[in-house]
């Protein structure tokens, strides 16, 4: 991702501007955890675990994992072809929003595309939380009518003879993409492989990395 | 009864631009994190099952003005006045000013990684054969606008083929409004690019959905 710098100086823009209105959600939000304590629904010691659990061990570096075990083992990647639960759930991942996992390949002639245009379904035991652009109005309405200009949005373009498939995730099925291999990663070992996947990739709006580009800073 | 969801939005004419972001970035503000943990907390409590969570977000008014944590807490706060659980009031307020509503369980901090573990897988056995096969040419029927439903309105009246089955699934059609689990037969419906948007699309662009067996009708083999 080349991207960063100036994203990065945009964000911390907008939060100074958010910061009178964070005020106030904060403070509803902090007014309903009260209530919801107080009527001893919940635990706030579980609210702590949740967020540890998708702040530290729920991301797309699982699914880097996945695409990376099914880029050096034939085998996986035939289980994952046929029963991607199992396959993932070998790995130690699945459950809520992973519970039916359907894996999608790209080759050189087919590229997979995976939106939720009715809301924000996304593969979390693989991916962990959807990025904003993901639950936007914007990607949700174009994916499944010009897959190719959002694709130019994340700086991709593909051969025009490509042919796009773009899943819709409009029931519990979730997709992850298996991104194409690189060329010159020969020998390398899964985590070598695992740092070329991007989530990005593992969606559909970026390709795996190469060698060259794993080099620079991301 | 009528329903009218604002979720809608695959092939609409949406403006903005879609924004990439690095993958380090979770949360845009403090409160989003404490909103995601207290929507996954309340949901736990069993109160309302995922689909009732998305009827009550996708009929949210306001739902195009508001970004998506925003979303989940206003339709979680729809969710718990529904129930009587919380009351407006008492948000206002800060602190409870009604009596609580018994609820099947309470999750616990030692139980949330076996929660997230197990999930809530949605398929069911089911006796009934499945009506369509593979390869199969179907038509997506129209949706009567009265009730939460998951087929998009952009694949509503258009022609594709059965590419996979799935096996039966609870139907969110129904479950979300509380009339059980009723499964059905889930089958992966791929259209045309053509099909959906005309003959200027990419001959190589197809798009696929999920659809459960009562959103579709067999069409007449080789017919277009």
């Amino acid at each position: 991702m080349t991207a960063h710098s100036p994203d990065h100086d945009d964000h911390e823009h907008e939060h100074e501007h958010e910061h009178s209105e964070l005020g106030e959600m904060d403070l509803r939000v902090r007014a309903l955890e009260s209530v919801l304590t107080e009527k001893g629904y919940i635990d706030p010691a579980a609210l702590d675990a949740l967020i540890d659990t998708y702040q530290t061990r729920i991301g797309p570096r699982n699914g880097a994992q996945v695409v990376a075990r099914a880029w050096a083992d034939a085998g996986f990647r035939d289980w994952l072809a046929r029963d991607a639960t199992a396959a993932i759930a070998s790995m130690g991942f699945g459950g809520r929003q992973g519970e039916h996992m359907q894996a999608v390949f790209n080759s050189a002639t087919q590229h997979h595309l995976v939106v939720c245009t009715l809301c924000s379904c996304y593969p979390w035991p693989v991916l962990g939380l959807p990025p904003v652009w993901y639950k936007s109005a914007p990607y949700r309405a174009r994916a499944v009518r010009d897959p190719r200009g959002v694709l130019a949005a994340f700086g991709v373009s593909l051969p025009a003879d490509t042919a796009i498939r773009v899943w819709d995730s409009t029931a519990e099925l979730r997709y992850l993409v298996i991104p194409q291999r690189p060329d010159g990663t020969e020998g390398w070992s899964e985590a070598q492989l695992a740092d070329l996947v991007s989530r990005d990739a593992m969606i559909g709006t970026a390709l795996a990395r190469s060698p060259a580009d794993a080099g620079a800073p991301s | 009864m009528s329903y009218h969801s604002h979720a809608d939005l695959g092939g609409q004419g949406a403006c903005g631009a879609i924004v990439p972001e690095p993958e380090d970035v979770l949360f845009h503000a403090a409160w989003e994190p404490r909103a995601l943990a207290l929507t996954l907390a309340m949901g736990a409590t069993g109160s309302w099952n995922l689909d009732a969570s998305r009827a009550a977000r996708e009929t949210l008014p306001d739902y195009a003005q508001l970004d998506y944590y925003r979303i989940w807490l206003a339709a979680l706060e729809k969710l718990m006045a529904e129930r009587g659980m919380v009351l407006p009031d008492e948000i206002a307020a800060g602190h409870a000013l009604h009596p609580p509503v018994p609820v099947a369980r309470v999750l616990q901090a030692a139980q949330v990684p076996g929660v997230l573990a197990k999930g809530s897988p949605t398929a069911r056995p089911t006796d009934a054969p499945a009506r369509f096969r593979v390869g199969q040419a179907v038509r997506m029927r129209r949706q009567d606008g009265t009730h939460h439903t998951r087929a998009p309105g952009y694949v509503q009246g258009r022609r594709g083929t059965i590419e996979s089955v799935h096996g039966a699934h609870i139907f969110a059609d129904n479950h979300a409004h509380g009339l059980g689990e009723s499964p059905q037969w889930l089958y992966t419906v791929v259209f045309e690019g053509r099909e959906l948007w005309g003959p200027a699309t990419d001959a190589g662009q197809r798009v696929s959905v999920d659809a459960w067996e009562s959103y579709l009708d067999a069409e007449p083999e080789g017919a277009a």
